[in-house]
């Protein structure tokens, strides 16, 4: 093997942090030894979804034992307010409550259980007021906030006016409840002199600080945040984390003591925003050869009571409506319904896949009434690579893509077409049990379509003994970032992974980072590592010519590989822990900053035209399900997956994202149900009630393949990002069900609503079997 | 008075200054400061607070066997051994389940990890993991959010039943039983497990309040979700003879403290519908501490074993100061969360009188996700046909159509009885289901929903019964009822 082959890039790799997760060593915020004096912080919440406080009396809890503080909106010596974008989210109530669960007060005490006998002896009155929980109730009644956002092109009345096929409908995607393993958390010390040292469940360190630093008054630098890794984020830790630290480190500045604030699994699923529920309108057309020609969409994601991050959500989901779909009349309008449900938030896809389910809707519908494969349906609208058929609906011409390519390669793969007519023979035998088919493409824009926050900082620290600190702005949350980040620092200084150690991500090494979200997290932190180590490597090309003794002019040809320093070639050769001890001793700077930002990304949402993404990544999907007609219970069989993540930085990283996604997607669209009551409280708040997949929901055969000679130009290493797309492919499931249920009453237009529960199944079947057919119904007439 | 007792990775830990009531969980992390062990819901539904136990009393010789610390008060443990992912390693040498995992990609975010690890180990000494569904079942109660379960699944099987060589073969070979008795109080708390059936009706009697428990899966939930404060429980545990599980002839003798998991392996070939019924019963760790007796007694209206015993004409056994004295299980359960226990009376054990072979018989139980879930509906249904193909006597017996745990359905009962086994029959019964019930809507299923289902698992019994074998399940079935025999 020659020395180049020894990088760790593009090579299977386990997760950074495996053997202290097996061991049961890795610490989550939960887990830190609980420091001398520490407080308890808890809240009393709203028991109403929306209501004026009418009294508000906190003495009696202030006077138990063991209770240090119990603090009120009057108490926020800054600003009360802990917001992401628009200061609209008061951290404590003031006067009215939004929704059930919102923070009226918190509670400081010994423990936990002094903490609820002080929020049960809080007196709190609150006069209900009237509520909207539903999109569909806040578009009746006009409830909206932060504008509208309308993409359009081409002529969609009029383009629908000539399509052949031409249709409306309605459709709704339900919330999904992140259910990161670790529930929110945070623990704030204060430290000398007024400054506070706070340690974060978050995937957004420097938005904790900014909001902290905002709610006690005082300048970002007199806090630093700390985030070990987190137990599962998904995105509900990109904003939301920030409230927790904010009460404990309220507690903290009023009591003077450490102040955890820890949420057990009830008080998180009730308190914490969700995936948005959706609610479209639509009308489509297709032209006579099956291509999809015009789409008119309004569009209203289901925000809660305050903005959070809903407006870039519902970009989001604007800009993935056309999915991998060229269609040349658009019009797309969303809005945002404010309702008086927890403020809905990040979720893995962020927007994207309520989106992708409204043009997937139109494709399964019109291939149902077309009597056409759906696959092949799809294929005959994909952008393709030529002037006419590549540009998106903000009109920006897509460079090359692979959704074509992918389709090929997978139908051939996952034998498609024909398991699709074994499955159809089988559901004639078979009465009780039917199969289906579905096929699912994507394309996913990377990059934070808010072009601002597409930066990124590194810090790379070696040490004279060789040994490397490596510190960037990005956040841990399972994904395997700081093992592709390790992968890049190694691999560019040329040293095994071993010698690096991926720091805890902290405000005071990196400032003003962006949240790890939109997938962005490798390709914008894995650029400022690959800038620090380029300024690292070009002090110590000089030192190493010394080490090796040849001329300084041949500093450019010296190799660093796997801890070996050399020239290809030639004989001289010495380690990288001798040239670090000498650029040491002659005084050279081991350490230095990166930094990157997104070149390009500008978008004009008042027209709706620009480039909101550096690239898109693309994928597919077949997944075959079968479904139970006496109970609607149904499993998926098989999936196949072909994806594509440029050339994989860590193949088993990127393809443990993509099962993970994957099943993730399942979980939205078939078990997991958030149900409320008339009261707007959420009935299934644990475990027990909101299921998650589980190991028997994952498709029995799982194949996930990632796609070959798939280079990504200006991405680090050629990579691409993979977080969030391959949630989407889970709507391969909706599609095979839609098929399976086909075969009930061949020919009757299907109804089927997500998720997609037993229950939900059951009754499209029964309402199926009671339906009559287009075609009875003719037959009826000419009879 | 004694003090609380136990290991924990091979430690000895002695304890009398907590509440009896502290769970294992609570303990390990914030008394013994052991973090690997993490609470993800305090609920037995997400397996992170998994550790593993030494049962030095199962049936066969000693196992591990996986639990939810979250529903574990301290006493349960007394005498025993406790593993948590902490306690594996051997110095620097990881357990073969821990390099399984880590190298295996088995671990993202790493939170559900130490649980999933304990699952697991008890997978690793498991000799039975023989059958896919076994490995599903043995992890199902770990949920993971990150990985999709693909390299835990490949992990796990891998692993199962390699008896890795080692210490903890050791540990298995020389583990002896140690008596679980105990008088531990606690300020105004106390936790009793007598050992004799006099000490146990003394206590009852003595305090009339006092809160029987069993394996705890149900009453410990009062504790980590309600935060209640229990004054007296007073376990069955300790009693040697309720531990009793044994074919004795044709009955099946299942005592009130008999694991779960323990009855699920008993009865695999002459009492499957049980068997299959605890297929899809909790998870692998609730399945290890749970008990007849608890799930009975509960006399939830969605309990699971009720329906099957009805259908199977079980007796259950009480008994008290005065003696015993037994009655069918239906008419031990009386109504909502309501049984025919006396104050100071316990149930004792539960018979099962043999299958006949002109018998048919199927349990079923619909959730919106199959594993690790409460019933919407539960059934056991049972016939018997002469041999003219008629019905001669027929229990349908439900769970979660009504208040009271596992109604029989009396009109489609009457349908069914004195008519041919036919469809023709079985659609008429189908619909006088209808009236038998009516049912209420809730998260887990509307009305509806359940009405339909019931009626539909009816007509599923004829066709999977139709050629008159036991029917089996396939591994992963879309649905417990097996509809592939009516192709
Ligand atoms: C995560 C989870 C999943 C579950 N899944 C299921 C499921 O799928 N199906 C299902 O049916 N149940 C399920 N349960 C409920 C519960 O586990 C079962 O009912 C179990 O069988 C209870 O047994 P136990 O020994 O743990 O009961 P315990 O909690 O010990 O006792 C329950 C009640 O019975 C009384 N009791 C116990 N033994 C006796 C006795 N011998 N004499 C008199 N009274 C007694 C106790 O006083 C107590 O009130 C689940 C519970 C959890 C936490
Ligand atoms: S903490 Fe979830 S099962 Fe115990
Ligand atoms: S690895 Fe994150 S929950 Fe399993």
């Amino acid at each position: 093997m020659t020395h180049s082959q020894k990088t760790p890039l593009h090579r299977p790799a386990p997760h950074e942090s495996c053997y202290l997760h097996v061991k049961g060593e890795a610490r989550y915020v939960h887990d830190v030894p609980p420091p001398p004096g520490l407080l308890h912080a808890a809240l009393v919440t709203s028991p109403v979804a929306h209501g004026r406080i009418v009294e508000l009396d906190v003495s009696a809890a202030r006077a138990l034992p063991r209770v240090h503080a119990v603090l009120t909106a009057a108490d926020v010596p800054g600003v009360n307010d802990c917001s992401a974008v628009i200061a609209d989210e008061p951290l404590l109530a003031d006067g009215e409550v939004h929704c059930c669960g919102q923070a009226i007060a918190v509670v400081v005490a010994e423990s936990l259980a002094d903490c609820r006998a002080a929020v049960a002896a809080v007196k709190l009155r609150v006069e209900a007021l009237p509520a909207i929980f539903s999109s569909r109730e806040a578009v009746a009644a006009g409830s909206y906030m932060n504008g509208v956002h309308i993409i359009e092109r081409g002529d969609v009345q009029g383009a629908l006016a000539r399509c052949a096929l031409r249709f409306s409908g309605e459709i709704e995607t339900s919330g999904q409840e992140h259910f990161y393993l670790e529930t929110h958390a945070a623990l704030v010390l204060p430290e000398e002199g007024g400054t506070y040292k706070i340690t974060s469940s978050t995937q957004h360190p420097s938005e904790v600080q900014a909001n902290v630093a905002k709610v006690l008054g005082i300048p970002r630098n007199r806090i630093v945040v700390e985030v070990l890794r987190m137990g599962g984020g998904f995105g509900g830790k990109e904003t939301q984390g920030a409230h927790l630290a904010a009460w404990a480190a309220l507690a903290a500045r009023h009591t003077g003591r450490p102040v955890e604030c820890w949420m057990n699994r009830d008080q998180d699923m009730l308190f914490s925003g969700k995936r948005h529920p959706w609610y479209s309108r639509y009308e489509a057309g297709f032209d006579a050869h099956g291509v999809l020609q015009a789409l008119d969409v309004f569009t209203v994601p289901n925000g809660g009571w305050s903005n959070d991050l809903s407006r870039a959500i519902l970009d989001r989901c604007l800009f993935h409506i056309d999915n991998a779909y060229f269609i040349p009349h658009v019009r797309f309008e969303g809005r945002i319904a404010r309702t008086n449900r927890p403020s809905n938030t990040a979720f893995r896809g962020f927007g994207a896949p309520q989106g992708v389910m409204i043009v997937e809707e139109v494709f399964n519908r019109a291939a149902e009434a077309l009597g056409l494969d759906p696959a092949e349906l799809r294929s005959r609208s994909f952008y393709r690579d030529d002037e006419e058929h590549n540009r998106t609906p903000y009109d920006f011409p897509l460079p090359g893509p692979r959704s074509q390519r992918i389709h090929e390669e997978l139908m051939e793969s996952s034998e498609y077409v024909a398991r699709r007519e074994a499955l159809e023979a089988f559901n004639q035998r078979s009465p009780l049990v039917k199969r289906g088919i579905g096929y699912q493409p994507l394309k996913f824009g990377v990059s934070f379509t808010h072009s601002m926050l597409n930066q990124a900082g590194a810090l790379v620290l070696i040490y004279s003994d060789g040994s490397v600190q490596l510190n960037h702005g990005g956040t841990e949350m399972g994904q395997g970032l700081h093992t592709k980040m390790m992968a890049v620092c190694a691999h560019e200084l040329g040293v095994p992974m071993g010698r690096i150690r991926a720091m805890n991500t902290a405000t005071d090494k990196v400032p003003n980072t962006s949240a790890t979200a939109a997938s962005a997290g490798t390709d914008l932190n894995g650029a400022a590592v690959h800038a620090a180590c380029v300024t690292l490597l070009a002090r110590l090309r000089p030192v190493a010519a010394k080490v090796l003794g040849v001329d300084v002019a041949r500093a450019p040809d010296i190799a660093f590989a796997d801890g070996q320093v050399y020239i290809p070639g030639e004989s001289y050769e010495t380690s990288f822990d001798a040239v670090v001890r000498r650029a040491y001793e002659d005084q050279v700077s081991l350490s230095s900053t990166g930094y990157y930002r997104t070149p390009n990304i500008k978008y004009d949402a008042s027209i709706g035209r620009g480039k909101p993404f550096h690239y898109y990544a693309y994928g597919a999907a077949v997944s075959e399900v079968e479904v139970n007609l006496l109970t609607g219970e149904h499993r998926v069989l098989r999936t196949d997956i072909l994806h594509d993540v440029g050339d994989s930085l860590v193949p088993s990283i990127d393809r443990g994202q993509i099962e993970g996604a994957f099943v993730q997607g399942l979980g939205w669209l078939s078990c997991e149900e958030l149900v409320w009551n008339d009261k707007g409280f959420l009935l299934t708040h644990s475990p027990d009630s909101y299921k998650i997949p589980t190991i028997g929901n994952m498709p029995t055969d799982f194949r996930v393949e990632l796609l070959q000679q798939a280079t990504q130009p200006d991405v680090i290493h050629g990579s691409k990002a993979v977080g969030e797309p391959p949630f989407l492919l889970a709507i391969s499931m909706v599609t095979a069900l839609r098929h399976a249920l086909a075969s009930v009453r061949p020919g009757a237009a299907i109804e089927l609503k997500v998720p997609c529960t037993p229950e939900a199944v059951l009754r499209e079947i029964e309402r199926l079997r009671e339906a009559v057919t287009v075609q009875e119904r003719q037959h009826e007439l000419t009879t | 008075m004694n003090a609380l007792r136990f290991y924990v990775n091979d430690h000895l830990v002695e304890e009398s200054a907590v509440s009896p009531t502290t769970t294992l969980l609570y303990y390990l992390r914030e008394k013994l400061g052991l973090f690997a062990t993490k609470e993800g819901c305090n609920e037995g539904d997400c397996g992170a607070c998994t550790v593993a136990i030494v049962d030095a009393m199962a049936p066969g010789g000693p196992k591990f066997r996986a639990i939810n610390s979250c529903l574990v008060l301290l006493p349960m443990v007394q005498g025993k051994r406790v593993y948590t992912a902490e306690g594996l390693a051997t110095g620097d040498d990881l357990h073969e389940v821990q390099k399984r995992l880590a190298e295996g990609f088995g671990s993202q975010c790493g939170y559900c990890t130490p649980g999933v690890v304990m699952s697991m180990f008890e997978a690793a000494y498991r000799e039975d993991l023989d059958e896919d569904w076994k490995l599903d079942d043995q992890m199902c109660g770990n949920l993971c959010r990150c990985t999709g379960y693909k390299p835990i699944y490949d992990a796990t099987r891998e692993v199962a039943g390699t008896r890795p060589e080692g210490r903890f073969r050791d540990v298995l070979e020389k583990a002896e039983a140690s008596p679980m008795t105990l008088t531990y109080e606690h300020g105004a708390q106390r936790y009793f497990t007598p050992d004799s059936f006099e000490a146990l009706w003394d206590v009852l009697e003595d305090h009339p309040t006092a809160r029987l428990v069993s394996g705890g899966t149900d009453l410990s939930l009062e504790v980590s979700k309600q935060f209640k404060i229990l004054p007296l429980l007073v376990s069955v545990e300790g009693l040697d003879a309720l531990r009793r599980l044994a074919v004795d002839g044709d009955t099946l003798f299942i005592g009130a403290t008999a694991r779960l998991a323990d009855v699920e392996d008993v009865t695999a070939e002459r009492w499957q519908p049980i068997h299959r019924m605890l297929r899809f019963f909790g998870a692998r760790q609730i399945k290890n501490r749970a008990t007849i007796g608890g799930n009975l007694c509960t006399a939830s209206p969605i309990g699971d074993m009720g329906p099957i015993l009805v259908a199977l004409g079980a007796t259950a056994h009480l008994g008290s100061r005065e003696g015993s004295r037994s009655m069918s299980v239906q008419d031990f359960l009386v109504g909502y969360r309501q049984t025919a226990l006396q104050p100071s009376e316990i149930l004792t054990h539960v018979t099962v009188p043999a299958i006949p072979a002109t018998a048919r018989c199927v349990a079923y139980k619909v959730s919106k996700r199959q594993e690790l879930d409460i019933s919407a509906v539960s059934a056991g249904l049972y016939v018997e046909l002469d041999e003219a193909n008629t019905v001669t006597l027929a229990r349908l017996s439900f769970g979660g159509l009504s208040a009271r745990p596992a109604t029989r359905a009396a009109q489609a009962e009457r349908a069914l009885v004195g008519a041919q086994w036919t469809l023709e029959s079985v659609e008429r019964a189908a619909q006088s289901l209808k009236e038998d019930f009516n049912p209420i809507s809730d998260h887990r299923g509307s009305s509806w929903y359940r009405s339909m289902v019931a009626s539909n698992l009816l007509r599923g019994f004829f066709h999977e019964t139709a050629s008159g074998a036991v029917p089996a399940l396939p591994y992963r079935p879309t649905a417990t009822v097996n509809s592939f025999a009516g192709r």
